[in-house]
C-alpha cells in the first residue's frame, strides 16, 4: 500500500476538513489575541467559516479515498456533510441574540462548535474503524464541554455529567465491538471488512462485535433502548446548545450508522436488519407515549427527536438504496424542522427576559405573538406528518421503502405511532390558540424571525420548491453506497 | 508466538471480556461516587486494549496495536474532561455522590 499523499492537489476531497481544522485553530487564536473582542463577533466569524466550508464542499465536489484508505469522500459523505454544516451554522446563528441569558456568551462556545463539527465531518467520511473512533471522540469531547458550558447552573452541570458518563460508556461499547470485528475479520478498514464476511462463514464473534458496534452508535443517535440520556441532557443544557445537539450530531451519527451497516455488513444484512427494526419500533412507540405527559418543552422535543430517529430508521430497515435515500431526505427535513422549532423556543421570552420553557407558559401565544404561534403550528403539523407539509413527504418515503421490502408490520406500527404522537403535538397548538393568555412576551429578534419565516416557507412549499432537488441529491448520495 | 507459552487468544479474550463486564457493572451498580464511574470507564477502555493487542499479535497485523495507542491517547483526554465536568458539578452541588445526580427527571 503506497502513500497517496503526494501533492496538495491530491488532497482535494479533504479540502473542507482541512479548511475547518485550520479555521477552528485560527478562530481560537483570534479570540485569544484580539483584546476585548465580544464573543458575538467570534460567533459571526464561526458562522462565516462554517458557510465557507459548506461552499467549498458544494462548489468543489471531489471524490476519492485518502490517507491510505482511512477516509472516503463520496456522494453520500458530501450530502451528509452539507447537512451537518448547514445545521451547525443555523444553530449558531439562532443563538446569537440570546447567548447571554443562556450563559454561552463565551468565545470558547464557537470554537468548540467548530471542533465538534470537524469531528462530525470526519465521522461522516470515516472508512476505517480508527478514523470513525477519532471523529466520534472529537465530536463527543467537544459536546460534553458544551453541555456543561453554563458553569453556574447546577442543571447544566448535571446534564454534562450524564452526557459524559453515558457517552463514555457508549464509546466503550463501540470500541469493544470494533475490537471483535477487527479480530474476526483481520482488518479495520470498513470496505475491506465486507470482503472478509460471507453469509456462510460469519462467526458468532463477528455478530457479537457488530451488535456492540451498532449499540455504541445507537447511543449517539439516541435510539431506544439507548436513549435515556437524551431527555435529561436536552432539558439541562442551555437551549441553544440543545438545538445544536438535536440537529448536527444526529445527522452525523445517522450517517455513520448507515455507512457501517450498508458498507461493512452488507453481506449479513439479514442480521443487522433485525436490530434496526427493533431499534426503530422501540424508538417510535416509546417516544410517542413518553412525550404525552411532558410539560417541559425541551424534554418534549427530546422525545420528539427520539421518535424521529425511529421513523428515519424505518428507511434503513429496508436495507436498500431506496431506503437510504429516504433516510437522507428524512434527515434533511428533520434538521430544518429542528432548527425552526428551536428558533421559536429561543424567540419566546417573558417581558423580564426569562426564557419560556414550559408548554403551559405558551397559553394564548396566538393572541400575543400570532406570527410565532403560526410558525409553531406549521412545524407541529409537519412533525406529525400531515400533507402537504414537508414532514409528510419525509415519512412517506421511508414507509414506502419499508413496504417495498414487505415490512408491513413495521410500516403499520410506524403509522400508528405517528398517530399517537399527534396527540402531544396538537396539545401545543391547542394551548397556544384556545387557552387564555397569561404571560406577556418580549419582542422577537430580527434574525430569529428570518429563520422562522425561512423554515416555515420551505416546509409549506416543500413539494413545489425543494422536493425535486433534495430527492435528486439524496438519490445520488444513496447510489454511492450501493 | 502466543501458543508457545500455552496461553492462546481465548485466554486474552476472556480477560478482556471479564474486565469489560466489570466496567459496565461498575457504572450501573455503583451508587456511591462518580469517581468510581470514571474508573469503570477506564477499565472498559483497557479491556478493549487487551482485545486489540491480543488480536494484533494473533493476526500478525500492526493495525490493532496502533488502534490501542489511539485509544490510550483519547482515554487521557476523556478523563481530563470528565474530571473537569465533575469539578463544575461539585462547585454547584457540594457533592459527587451518584444518588445526588437527580435534578433532571420525568
Amino acid at each position: 500500500m503506497q502513500s497517496d499523499v503526494t501533492s496538495f492537489a491530491s488532497l482535494a476531497p479533504a479540502y473542507p476538513e482541512l479548511l475547518m481544522a485550520v479555521g477552528a485553530v485560527v478562530v481560537l487564536l483570534l479570540a485569544l489575541f484580539w483584546k476585548n473582542v465580544r464573543p458575538g463577533v467570534i460567533a459571526v466569524v464561526a458562522i462565516v467559516l462554517l458557510l465557507a466550508t459548506l461552499a467549498v464542499l458544494v462548489l468543489q465536489p471531489a471524490s476519492g479515498v485518502l490517507f491510505n484508505g482511512i477516509v472516503i469522500v463520496d456522494g453520500f459523505a458530501r450530502y451528509m456533510k452539507a447537512l451537518v454544516l448547514g445545521a451547525a451554522a443555523a444553530t449558531v446563528m439562532i443563538s446569537l441574540s440570546n447567548s447571554k441569558e443562556h450563559g454561552i456568551d463565551k468565545f470558547e462556545y464557537s470554537v468548540l462548535v467548530l471542533l465538534a463539527t470537524l469531528g462530525m465531518m470526519i465521522m461522516v467520511s470515516a472508512n476505517d474503524l480508527m478514523s470513525l473512533y477519532i471523529g466520534l471522540e472529537l465530536q463527543s469531547l467537544a459536546l460534553y464541554v458544551v453541555a456543561a458550558m453554563k458553569r453556574e447552573d447546577p442543571r447544566a452541570a448535571e446534564a454534562g455529567i450524564k452526557y459524559f458518563v453515558l457517552g463514555a460508556l457508549s464509546s466503550g461499547m463501540l470500541l469493544y465491538g470494533a475490537s471483535l470485528v477487527y479480530g474476526f475479520t483481520g482488518t479495520t478498514q470498513l470496505d475491506q471488512i465486507v470482503a472478509a464476511i460471507t453469509l456462510e462463514t460469519r462467526s458468532i464473534g463477528l455478530i457479537f462485535g457488530m451488535v456492540f458496534l451498532l449499540a455504541g452508535i445507537a447511543f449517539k443517535i439516541s435510539a431506544v433502548p439507548f436513549h435515556m440520556w437524551t431527555p435529561d441532557v436536552y432539558e439541562g443544557a442551555p437551549t441553544p446548545v440543545t438545538a445544536f445537539f438535536a440537529a448536527a450530531p444526529k445527522v452525523a451519527a445517522m450517517a455513520l450508522f448507515i455507512r457501517v451497516t450498508t458498507v461493512s455488513f452488507g453481506p449479513i444484512t439479514k442480521d443487522w436488519q433485525q436490530i434496526v427494526i427493533f431499534l426503530s419500533i422501540a424508538s417510535m412507540v416509546l417516544a410517542s407515549f413518553a412525550a404525552i405527559g411532558q410539560d417541559n418543552l425541551k424534554r418534549l422535543l427530546a422525545y420528539s427527536s427520539i421518535g424521529h430517529v425511529g421513523f428515519a430508521l424505518v428507511g434503513l430497515s429496508a436495507g436498500t438504496a431506496v431506503g437510504v435515500e429516504g433516510v437522507a431526505v428524512y434527515m434533511a427535513i428533520y434538521v430544518a424542522m429542528t432548527v425552526g422549532i428551536f428558533a421559536c423556543v429561543l424567540a419566546l421570552r417573558t417581558e423580564d427576559g426569562r426564557p419560556v420553557e414550559t408548554i403551559t407558559a405558551l397559553a394564548g401565544l396566538a393572541q400575543r405573538k400570532p406570527f410565532v404561534a403560526a410558525i409553531i403550528a406549521i412545524l407541529m403539523f409537519s412533525l406529525i406528518g400531515l400533507p402537504p407539509l414537508a414532514g409528510f413527504f419525509a415519512k412517506w418515503q421511508v414507509f414506502l421503502a419499508a413496504v417495498e421490502q414487505n415490512l408491513f408490520v413495521l410500516a403499520v406500527i410506524g403509522v400508528l405511532a405517528s398517530a399517537v404522537s399527534a396527540f402531544y403535538y396538537l396539545r401545543i397548538i391547542k394551548v397556544m390558540y384556545f387557552d387564555e393568555p397569561v404571560a406577556k412576551f418580549a419582542a422577537v429578534p430580527g434574525e430569529l424571525t428570518a429563520v422562522m419565516a425561512g423554515v416555515g416557507f420551505l416546509i409549506v412549499t416543500y413539494f413545489f420548491t425543494v422536493a425535486r432537488p433534495l430527492t435528486d441529491a439524496a438519490h445520488a448520495a444513496a447510489g454511492s453506497l450501493f | 508466538m502466543l501458543a508457545a507459552t500455552g496461553i492462546g487468544i481465548g485466554h486474552y479474550l476472556a480477560v478482556g471480556a471479564i474486565l469489560f463486564t466489570l466496567g459496565v457493572f461498575g457504572i450501573f451498580l455503583n451508587r456511591k461516587n462518580i469517581i468510581v464511574i470514571l474508573m469503570s470507564v477506564e477499565l472498559i477502555l483497557l479491556a478493549v486494549n487487551i482485545n486489540f493487542v491480543a488480536f494484533s499479535a494473533q493476526l500478525g497485523d500492526l493495525a490493532g496495536q496502533i488502534f490501542a495507542l489511539l485509544i490510550l491517547t483519547v482515554a487521557a483526554a476523556e478523563a481530563a474532561i470528565g474530571l473537569a465536568i465533575l469539578v463544575i458539578f461539585y462547585r454547584n452541588r457540594g457533592t459527587i455522590a451518584v444518588e445526588d445526580v437527580n435534578q433532571l427527571k420525568g
